[in-house]
């Protein structure tokens, strides 16, 4: 299949997106010399919380949009043997979410949105900010539509045949985006934009921290879909061996989606605008999603374990070693998973209703989801980037270890960066501050592990550093040319034929829309029947 | 359709594993009352100062006639006011805090006195303290530039010297 088009659709997209990772980790670095405050000329707490801001929106919500429809349209396309339909309307796509990203980008890099990446009102940020992050979402729903588009394309052509799972999982994801960004779109046509051009007077805060936290929780799964995807479907095949079960995964996915959607508000657990029988139904649902990712967790090891048997390994622990190491999609998930397993904890604690006061707004969070999204999720997507850029550029790989030093490095760094934020957290100490001294003695004790922390943040510079090298050199001074395509794996037991819930989401829809009524639904409308008052806006 | 029977058993743990952890909380949530802080009361955080529970003269601590403690608090760039409290260990405490301009959060390091303060609510904690010392209540949300330079000072004393600072003529019964 002549798939050129495609192939630089899904590059452009994902150049966008690590241009923004390379730019967002200087931010990283500075901000963490900053805050120890060792040296003295950089101190600026104006320019800390531009950084962090622009940090949090390029790594969050830049990376990983264009990283996800990158990928999304060339999975879509290799699973289904299909063009990507309608091009123009993909490239416009494109088009709407980078110019999102450049009005979003001026307010932010001037200091004129230092509201930080969940926008904080009623703290308010330069109009442009909101329109651009809006216009960023509204891009992303171009390629949900292309997505499901060429689903039913496929569906249609093959009623009676499984969807491969690779798209069946891309999809699923659409499915989510698609539910939870309607709430923070939400958040910004009703509250923020208005408000922010001036034709209201005043916002109600808390019913923007709910309309916020319906996105905040599955936002994360839309980012570590395309990392599951690559646990089941092309790390398996990369390995040696094969998938342990397509329908597990299949159901696995639809219980991401399903459970991941109503349960957003345990980001509202200390929040004075909701009421605790909520806070804990919403509690009960936080421990349900932990499921499918335990699940995960056993198929996709399980499916490790088959590549190294199948590739000669003996004994309990034997195929851990008979694993292809140097292959940076396999070193890449098993790094993912180390880190999965040590974020994960973290997350399991924050999930825990009241014990969260101990950890709630300290050092600790950001901790947690350095190692979830910095690790887990980045890692995947550096090794989706190895595999995908020979094929998208017709050029091998520049350096094999090259990239497998990259991985190592990140991994490395990222557990120097992260294990001082979680004892700095149990400390006390609060997230989002550009200096640590305060004037007792007890925030004393945080000061050394901000040097450990300066280190870690420096091998992941490098690191990154070396990413881009990589991939740039990959596709601009390598002369030799490559043919290969992308490879997805195969399930032990074929898949023949599916019942129609685990190969199509038209139930599913409705089964989250009735969830979504009865979690979000009193909790949005108490706003709007009890006497509130709004707040003015404030600038920084 | 195909599901290996190992398959199974794992779901049965993972599912056993959730189930714990949401029985654990849930009992005490249930038997013991231990919940996340929530109270649902809306204010007008432009007319605090005015008149009410959070006018200047009545922030601070107030005392019931059975010990029990209700700390007033208002959050406001960049202080928590008023900016020295002293209290008892082993009491009960219900801090109320309310925010007169944007987001902040608040937390006593080391101890579960910990919430949001979000504009136009008021924001209530029970809790007890049980070691005496030196505590910062720290900001812990972004509320602006000074953010990291807000804070108050808890001074908590033991239970008998907070009673015998009340009564320092000693025992009622020789007056």
């Amino acid at each position: 299949m002549n798939n050129t088009t495609e192939k630089t659709l899904a590059l452009s997209h994902f150049w966008v997106a690590f241009g923004a990772f390379a730019l967002a980790c200087l931010m990283g670095i500075y901000q963490v010399i900053e805050r120890s405050g060792f040296i003295g000329w950089i101190q600026s707490r104006e320019v800390y919380y531009a950084s962090t801001s622009t940090h949090g929106v390029l790594m969050a919500f830049v990376l990983t949009t264009f990283f996800i429809m990158g990928f999304g349209y060339y999975v879509a396309t290799t699973t289904l043997k299909l063009p990507v339909w309608n091009k123009t309307f993909a490239w416009a796509g494109f088009w709407v979410s980078l110019s999102g990203v450049v009005l979003a980008a001026l307010p932010l890099l001037t200091g004129a949105a230092s509201v930080l990446y969940t926008f904080y009102p009623p703290v308010q940020a330069h109009v442009l900010f909101y329109i651009g992050a809006t216009l960023l979402v509204v891009g992303s729903w171009f390629w949900c539509v292309s997505m499901i588009v060429m689903y039913m394309q496929w569906k249609k052509a093959n009623p009676d045949d499984p969807v491969p799972l690779a798209m069946f999982a891309t999809a699923a994801n659409t499915i989510l985006w698609l539910w939870t960004s309607a709430g923070v779109a939400a958040e910004m046509l009703f509250q923020l934009i208005p408000w922010a051009l001036g034709w209201v007077d005043t916002i109600d805060a808390g019913l923007a921290r709910t309309l916020f936290a319906w996105t905040l929780h599955p936002i994360v799964y839309f980012w570590l879909i395309p990392a599951y995807i690559a646990f089941y479907c092309l790390v398996p095949k990369q390995a040696g061996g094969y998938v342990f079960s397509d329908e597990l995964a299949r159901a696995s996915f639809i219980l991401l989606v399903v459970f991941s959607l109503p349960i957003g508000f345990h980001h509202l657990y200390m929040d004075p605008e909701q009421a605790s029988g909520w806070k804990l139904l919403h509690m009960v649902g936080t421990f349900v999603v932990t499921l499918p990712t335990f699940i995960t967790g056993f198929t996709v090891i399980a499916s490790l374990e088959i590549a190294g048997r199948l590739n000669g390994g003996k004994g309990l622990f034997g195929w851990i070693g008979a694993l292809p190491w140097t292959n940076h999609l396999v070193l890449a998930i098993i790094l993912a998973l180390l880190m999965l397993i040590l974020g994960g904890f973290g997350g399991l604690i924050n999930a825990s209703y009241a014990m969260n006061a101990m950890i709630h707004n300290t050092a600790w969070v950001p901790g947690h989801f350095h190692l979830i999204f910095g690790g887990t999720t980045i890692i995947m997507y550096f090794g989706i980037a190895y595999y995908f850029w020979p094929v998208l550029t017709g050029r091998p790989l520049f350096s094999n270890n090259l990239a497998l030093i990259q991985l190592w490095t990140w991994f490395i760094g990222m557990v120097i960066l992260t294990t001082p934020w979680h004892i700095l957290g149990l400390l006390g100490q609060p997230r989002r501050i550009d200096s640590v001294h305060y004037n007792n003695l007890l925030t004393l004790s945080w000061e050394p592990y901000e040097i450990t922390m300066i280190f870690g943040g420096l091998i992941l510079v490098g690191s990154a550093g070396l990413l881009i090298y990589n991939l740039a050199k990959t596709q601009f001074h390598v002369t030799e040319t490559y043919e290969g395509e992308v490879e997805y794996a195969e399930p032990i037991h074929p898949v023949k034929a599916l019942p129609a819930y685990l190969n199509s989401f038209a139930m599913w829809n409705w089964v989250i829309g009735a969830f979504m009524l009865f979690a979000f639904g009193y909790p949005v409308a108490q706003f709007f029947l009890m006497k509130t008052y709004g707040s003015s806006p404030w600038g920084y | 359709m195909h599901i290996d029977p190992l398959e199974k058993k794992w779901a049965a743990i993972a599912l056993g594993i959730a189930g714990l952890f949401v029985t654990v909380i849930l009992s005490s949530a249930l038997f013991h009352g231990i919940h996340a802080p929530s109270h649902v009361e809306p204010i007008d955080s432009a007319s605090l100062h005015l008149s009410g529970e959070f006018a200047e003269d009545k922030l601070g601590i107030e005392e019931d006639a059975a010990g029990n403690i209700t700390v007033r608090i208002v959050a406001g760039r960049y202080g928590f006011y008023p900016q020295d409290i002293v209290l008892p260990t082993d009491t009960p405490l219900t801090f109320r805090m309310v925010s007169q301009d944007v987001i902040h959060g608040v937390h006593v390091p080391m101890t579960n006195m910990s919430t949001m303060i979000v504009p136009g609510y008021v924001a209530e904690v029970k809790t007890e303290l049980h070691h005496a010392g030196a505590y910062p209540l720290l900001c812990n949300e972004y509320c602006g530039m000074g953010h990291a330079h807000m804070w108050n000072n808890i001074k908590v004393i033991g239970k008998e010297q907070w009673d015998a600072l009340k009564h320092p003529q000693g025992d009622a019964s020789h007056e």
